[in-house]
Order: structure tokens, then sequence, then C-alpha cells
């Protein structure tokens, strides 16, 4: 018994982080309909420019290239929405997914001229193999703890801001209806390059904590950007706490399809995905009509 | 008046296409081995991208799972071939069947879906492939398997090496592929076809079932990447998983479609060749290359959405490979009064 309660813990843990990797992709999803295909390679290239910023600046810890980077990622996101996907925005969806896509391929070829093709790893110390002991027996990560509650707290203070704050009100304006909201004096083209900057923000985060867990390369993009995509659809359009728990349905359909066989993780999660999508097509807390 | 479909112009490029594939198929005599192979590998690319065009371009199913086909067409010939002993170009045809066939369940779970989802899905259903064929050992299981060269050798047919014999399929593939989707084109169907990429809803309240001929479609890209898939792995002679049900196929598609021209016939020829171009220049470059591709596709999409082929054509109103309706009107059309036939079309 005590076997399954490890796995679901387990896989509630590695949920947090695919909905972290899955926070940025929901915003800009759920606002403008942008499916960003490059997302998982700007989680990568978040984590190689931890690391070059680490190595650079002589600082003691990954997390506190975080400050640089934090700031950096917004910008690049501000700037990159404002110059190219502003452009590729519109009724077609193949627009911004092929554009998108030319972005993912300069990205990850770029990483690997840049940062060559050996897979990296920020270390995060004594903080990675740390443990707590949890009531019933069972024992958790503290990093993976750690990241659970960073999860929590990123996606309570994006909600906070898109419930209670101007911009959030902007932000849900302009995806609910784009030409009104324009015409009500929204700046559009500034609100989605602002959401892209906080979505990329987000990225930073991920880049960096999914550096410390697991090691990455130039191509790792792609595989991690699945699972953002998964979490993003199973837990329903325009819905961030729904992100949060199509990531943690997604990691516990893995871990606990690994305890049967360990070759099993990945496709027990993508099985797990195809069966929620036929039952309910529009995830699990769909906010509005598509 | 009538409804015409060719013009002066599209005659003409039709006597030119035709001139074009008889060079083609004597090249086997004249252009070396080397060029036989990259002639081989640029037709199976532009069979692969003129199904994803039909799919994507007129049916407006953006799939960035067709590797799950390709990868099933290639691993269905590996087995026929091994396991069945079959001939190696019969199992072409399996390979096609099979593809035609898993189709159908796929299209269960995916035409739930709409747009993004839809892609998403695709996508999703091909990493599943991946998964399933990396646990079959009879067939290599993760590591993957050779095709044994028994097999390889039986392709030979009399006099003809492997590499003439494959240059021939792939060639027959390529101008199956481009002829298929003209004459679906040209059919009720393909007016259809052309209604729904112009406008779905339109087209639905016209009276077309969309949902069933965009199923038709799926499910005949299915058979015929899977067909294609099983020639490319014939030609490679080596399959895996890994390799098989890349996503990179949909990234190579993705990027000759778009920048030859989405929703044309003649757009993915023309990417196709842009595509091989720079890869004969750049190769050289390493992974340069592959980042100047992307910029490419990026540059393309957001100064010429149509493509280059597209782009073109609206302004030259070229149209070789002609798939549009137009009305014709005659001297019989007028009405008593009118002088001209301009007139008439005022009335």
């Amino acid at each position: 018994m005590s076997g399954w309660m490890d796995s679901i813990l387990q896989g509630l843990l590695l949920g947090a982080i695919y909905g972290l990797f899955a926070t940025g992709l929901s915003l800009v999803f759920g606002v403008m309909r942008l499916v960003n295909v490059a997302h998982g390679d700007l989680i990568v290239l978040s984590a190689f420019l931890a690391l070059w910023i680490e190595k650079a600046l002589g600082l003691p810890s990954p997390f506190l290239t975080l400050i640089v980077l934090l700031p950096l990622m917004f910008l690049v996101g501000y700037v990159l929405q404002r110059t190219i996907l502003n452009k590729a925005l519109g009724e077609d969806i193949l627009r911004p997914v092929l554009i998108t896509f030319g972005l993912s391929v300069i990205v990850q070829n770029g990483l690997l001229e840049a940062f060559s093709a050996n897979p990296q790893k920020l270390i995060g110390g004594r903080l990675e193999t740390a443990s707590v002991h949890l009531p019933g027996g069972l024992m958790a990560g503290a990093f993976p703890l750690l990241t659970l509650a960073v999860s929590v707290a990123v996606i309570g203070l994006m909600q906070w801001t898109l419930y209670r704050t101007a911009l959030g009100r902007a932000l849900r304006a302009t995806s609910d209806d784009r030409q009104t909201a324009a015409m009500m004096g929204v700046k559009t083209p500034h609100v989605f390059a602002l959401a892209t900057g906080i979505a990329l923000a987000t990225v930073a985060l991920a880049g960096v904590f999914t550096g410390v867990r697991a090691s990455f390369d130039a191509f790792s993009g792609p595989d991690w950007l699945i699972f953002a995509f998964e979490a993003v659809i199973i837990g329903g359009l325009g819905s961030l706490w729904g992100t949060l728990a199509g990531g943690i349905t997604l990691g516990i359909a893995q871990t606990v399809g690994a305890r049967f066989s360990p070759a099993w993780q990945l496709l027990s999660g993508h099985l797990a995905f195809l069966v929620i999508l036929v039952l309910l097509p529009r995830g699990f807390f769909p906010r509005r009509v598509d | 008046m009538k409804v015409v479909q060719s013009s002066r112009q599209s005659r003409v490029a039709g006597v030119a296409f035709l001139l074009l594939v008889l060079v083609l198929l004597t090249a086997p005599m004249w252009a070396s081995r080397g060029h036989i192979s990259l002639l081989i590998e640029f037709f199976y690319f532009l069979a692969l991208a003129e199904i994803w065009n039909l799919l994507a371009g007129f049916a407006g199913i953006v799939s960035l799972g067709q590797q799950a086909f390709l990868g099933l067409g290639g691993y269905a010939l590996f087995f026929v071939t091994m396991h069945w002993q079959w001939n190696p170009v019969l199992s072409l045809i399996f390979a096609a069947v099979a593809g035609g066939v898993i189709a159908i369940p796929v299209t269960l779970v995916v035409f739930r879906l709409h747009g993004a989802y839809l892609a998403i899905g695709t996508w999703v259903v091909a990493e599943v492939f991946k998964l399933v064929f990396s646990d079959i050992n009879s067939l290599g299981a993760g590591s993957g398997i050779s095709l044994p060269s028994s097999v390889a050798h039986a392709v030979n047919f009399g006099s003809f090496s492997r590499n003439t014999v494959l240059y021939c399929i792939a060639l027959a593939v390529a101008l199956l592929s481009i002829l298929c989707a003209y004459a679906l084109l040209r059919s009720q169907v393909g007016l259809e076809l052309s209604a729904i990429r112009d406008d779905e809803k339109a087209a639905r309240s016209a009276g077309v079932n969309s949902f069933r001929i965009k199923l038709l479609v799926f499910i005949a890209a299915g058979a015929a990447t899977a067909m294609t898939g099983a020639l490319i792995y014939l030609s490679k002679l080596r399959i895996s998983p890994g390799s098989a049900f890349d996503i990179n196929w949909t990234s190579y598609i993705i990027f000759i479609v778009v920048i030859g021209g989405l929703g044309t016939l003649e757009g993915p020829m023309v990417g196709a060749i842009v595509y091989f171009v720079l890869r004969q220049y750049l190769s050289d470059l390493g992974s340069w290359y592959l980042i100047v591709l992307g910029a490419v596709a990026v540059a393309v999409m957001l100064k010429m959405p149509s493509g280059i082929w597209g782009t073109l054509a609206k302004r030259y109103s070229l149209s070789l490979f002609p798939t549009q309706r137009r009305l014709v009107f005659s001297e019989e059309d007028l009405l008593p009064g009118q002088q001209t036939v301009d007139a008439a079309l005022t009335r």
C-alpha cells in the first residue's frame, strides 16, 4: 500500500515541475491562442544561460542566477512578441506554429553551436539530495517539495495578477475579445508583449529548477514541450490551476505506469493524456469557448 | 457559359512537366550514383510534402504527427519482408494498406480535437507509436534493426541495380502523390476541399460534409505517408524508433511546404527545391545550416505568408496545376442588345 502512496506522491512532485513548465505556455495559449512550439527550447535556453551566468559571475548557487535571468528572460519575451510573434497572430493557427517551429530550430542549433552537444546540469548542492520525512512513513525529496511550493506560488501570483490588477484585466479582456479590448483603449501589442514577457520569466524559473533536477542538452526542448502541452491541454484552456492539475495528473500517470515497468513511464503519461482528451476534449477546467 | 479548369498556361505547363518526367526517367543512364541518391531523397520528401499540404492546406488538418505513419510504413516493410518473406516492392503496397487501416482508430482519438489541440494530439500519437515500437523485440526494439542483405538484394530487377530500381519507385511515388492530389482536387471532392480550405463554416452551410471529407483525407494521407515511409526505409536499410518516429520529419516537411506555399500543388515542389539547394550549399556549415533554415522559415512566414510560389502565383496569376474552376462566358450568353461578352458579365 505504501508503495502506491509513494508512487502517487512522487507523481505529484513530478507533476509540480510539469506544471511549472506549463504555466508560461498556458498564459500565452490562453491569452493569445498562440501555440509556441519553441517553449521547451526556451526552457533549455534559460538553463544554459543560468549555467553561463553562474560561471561568469562566480555565483555559489544556480538559484542566484535568477536575479539576472528573470528580468533578462522577461525582456527577451517582450521583444520577441513585439517584433516577431505579434505579426504571427491571427485566425490561422498554422502561422504561429510555423514561425515558432522555425524559432525552435534556431534556438536548438544556436545552443548546440554555443555550448556543444555535451549534456549539462546545474548543481544544486546538498538541496538536491536532502529529504524530508512525511507522515505515513513516506519520504519526499526536499528539492521536489521546494519545486511544488514554487509552482503553487508562481501560479498563485499569476492568478492574483490576472484577477486583481489592471494588467490582468487587460490580459483577460484581450483574450476574450481582442478587437473590443482595443476599442476600449487596451494597447494590445503591448499587452501581448507583457504576457509573453511574464511567460518567459516563468520559463526562466522552470529552466533553473529543471536544470538542477535533471541533465539537459541542446535538444531536450521538445521532450519537455510535449509534457507542458499535455499539462495545459488536460487542465483546460484558460485555467492556470487547471494547468497545475493537468501537470500533476500527468506526473501521477507516469509514476504509476513506472511501477509496472520503468519502460512504461512515458507511454502511460501519453496514453492517459489521450484517454482524458477523448473523454473530455476540452480538458478538466475549460474556461472559455474556443 | 461553361466551367473551365485548364488554361493555356496550364496546358503548356502540362507538356513541360511531361517532358521533365521523361528526362527524369532516363536519369539513371546519365546521372552519377550520388545524384541518383539525392534525387531519391528529393522525391520522397516531395511526396511527403504534397501529402502534408493536402492535409493542412486543403483539409485544414494541421498534423504534427505524420511521422507516426512514416515509421509505421517503415516497420511494416521490415516486418513483411523479414517475417513473411514478401518481395520488398510489394511490401510498399502492404505498408500503404497498414497505414490506412491504422489511421482509422487514430481518427477516433484525434478527430475529437480541433486546431492546436489536434496538432498536439497527433504529435502525442506519434510518440505513443515510438514508445510501442521501442518495445517490440522482433523488430529490434529500441536499438533498431537492419534489413537483411537478402532482402536488400531482392530489390534488384534483372540487370537494373538496386539504386536504379529505388530511383524508379521513388519517382513513381512522387508522381503518384502529385497526380493523385491533382486528380482529387479537380474532382467534386476537390471542390469541397477547396471550399473547406477557404472557409469551413461557409462550406458546411452549403452542404459540404466537412467531417467525412477530412476523415477520408486523413486516412488517405496515412496510407500514402506509410507507403513513402516504407520507401524511405527500403533505401536507408536500417530502422530504429528514434529515427522513424522523429518529430524532425515533420519539421522538414513543414519547412518545405511553408517556404514553397501552402494550399497549392506547385508550392511543395518549389519548397523542396529550395530546401535541397540550401542543404547542398550550406551542409558544410554544420548546425549553422539548420539555423539558416529556421531563419528562412521565419522570414518567409512573416514576409510572404503564402510562400514563395504562393506569392508569385498571386502576383503573376500563375497556375501550373490549376485546381480552380473558372466561369467562362461566350457569345451565346449575350442577351439581345448586348454587344460584347464583357457586358454579359455585368448582368
